[in-house]
């Protein structure tokens, strides 16, 4: 039944591009008759019983019946249970208004912190960046955050200390570098030892032992948006050389 | 660079410029880049002869509490002329895109937010309306908006022999009869927009839009081949 979608994977496909799914005229006696149902990722709408690509980009699949297009996109979208890195922009009565790169900001409340109650606030100023996650994310609700987990643990989530430097890259190189085996972060951990947060949202943050090497790391992965993996590995072996 | 039916080299297009040649249906030779400017989320150059227009969309952004619509996005469309400040001109330009954008676009999936598709002219040499069509679609598909089909815009003019003369220069549009331009959907090839000046017949009007959708085929084959291209130099 996904012949036809599972035909086209690794393709790029356009917006319009269309699926059908016509349902089998025989019907097999001998295994149940399940009916398969694709899910749709991000770039892919049902319409009926057809489905509509809304995205340019790269058809991708993941066993066994999850379909989405890979597309290179710089505005992020608040996705329910991403985690992302904002910055504290207002506060007001018992909720920080955050910034992700969003349409709209996102609330936090005070109380999603680990180990904050009502008497005990958490040291949240504006202009802070925090690393979060959604609880809410859709289109017709405004996104709120959260510093803890289900289970009311931080889970490396909160507030930055000082020091370190944020900056911007595409929503495609982070889900490179989030991705498991990420040859990008392979190729990241044979430089200086650092600290980098991953923010869905397309900020990173890093920290290295000096400042130098926080910016030389920066510049390494603002750069390896528009490169091919040959070019980025011969330049990461020049850094490594002690080229720059 | 081999140049074919056109005559005159567009100084634009460049080795990094994806151009397609023009054959059967003359339309010139037309040529896009996507993403080259760094601010916004999406953008995109089209070049059709001589005529080239830049493009760039903003959003979904924040929406100002007076444009806010609560079940759909706000789309404004800018068109910056090449000198001078935008007149009647240019808004009756941002009028034909902006409803043809509000059609191809999913705009009730980001209710609330603000859309802003700025298009500067950066040289007019005839079919102008059809090469911001062009920008347009090219920029929006490369900001990664949802869009439920693509469009193109073509520009058919008809001399006063009644000839019908697609993608014509400033000097053929000047010496036209009737000029029209239509946006063509991708999925049904079905006109989504038009615009004419001029006085035609209903037959005339029939046979260009026969034209143009002949013609919009080449255009959406060009879009896939170079988003394709795009795809490809990226691991």
């Amino acid at each position: 039944m996904f012949s036809s979608l599972k035909r086209r994977v690794d393709e790029v496909l356009l917006p319009g591009d269309e699926f059908s799914f016509e349902a089998d005229d025989t019907i097999s006696l001998t295994e149940p008759a399940k009916p398969e149902k694709a899910v749709c990722g991000p770039g892919l709408r049902r319409s009926g019983d057809r489905l509509v690509v809304c995205k340019s980009g790269v058809l991708r699949h993941k066993a066994p019946n999850v379909f989405w297009i890979d597309s290179q996109q710089r505005r992020y979208v608040p996705a329910k249970g991403e985690s992302v890195i904002g910055i504290v922009t207002a506060k007001s009565g018992d909720v920080f208004k955050v910034d992700v790169g969003g349409s709209e900001q996102a609330s936090l409340s005070y109380l999603a912190f680990e180990g904050a109650t009502k008497r005990n606030r958490p040291n949240v100023q504006v202009g802070d960046l925090l690393f979060a996650q959604f609880i809410i994310a859709n289109k017709d609700m405004e996104p709120e955050l959260a510093c803890i987990d289900s289970s009311g643990r931080a889970n490396g989530m909160g507030v930055f200390g000082a020091g370190g430097l944020l900056f911007r890259v595409s929503l495609g190189l982070v889900r490179r570098l989030l991705a498991p085996q990420s040859e990008v972060r392979s190729d990241l951990e044979t430089l200086f030892p650092c600290e980098l947060v991953v923010g869905m949202n397309g900020r990173l943050w890093v920290k290295s032992s000096s400042i130098q090497q926080t910016l030389i790391i920066a510049n390494l992965l603002q750069s390896c948006d528009t490169m091919t993996a040959q070019q980025r590995k011969q330049l990461f072996r020049k850094v490594q050389q002690g080229a720059l | 660079m081999t140049s074919s039916a056109c005559d005159t080299a567009s100084p634009r297009c460049s080795s990094m410029m994806e151009v397609c040649e023009a054959s059967s249906v003359s339309l010139r030779e037309f040529g896009c880049e996507q993403s080259l400017l760094s601010r916004p989320d999406g953008s995109s150059s089209f070049v059709q002869g001589d005529t080239s227009v830049m493009a760039g969309v903003y959003g979904p952004a924040e929406v100002k509490v007076s444009k806010e619509i609560y079940d759909r996005a706000t789309l404004e469309v800018l068109v910056q002329p090449k000198v001078g400040l935008p007149s009647v001109r240019e808004r009756s330009q941002e009028q034909c895109v902006r409803e043809t954008c509000e059609a191809s676009l999913l705009l009730s999936l980001h209710p609330r937010s603000a859309l802003t598709l700025v298009l500067q002219v950066l040289h007019d040499d005839g079919s102008l309306l059809s090469c911001c069509l062009n920008a347009a679609c090219m920029a929006l598909m490369d900001a990664g908006l949802p869009m439920s089909c693509l469009f193109c815009g073509v520009t058919c003019a008809i001399n006063t022999e009644g000839e019908i003369i697609t993608d014509p220069t400033a000097a053929q549009e000047k010496e036209s009869r009737a000029l029209m331009t239509f946006a063509i959907d991708s999925t049904e090839r079905r006109v989504m927009m038009s615009s004419t000046k001029g006085s035609f017949s209903v037959h005339e009007l029939q046979q260009c839009i026969a034209v143009s959708q002949e013609a919009s085929e080449k255009i959406f084959q060009f879009y896939r081949d170079s988003v394709k291209r795009r795809y490809s130099k990226t691991p």
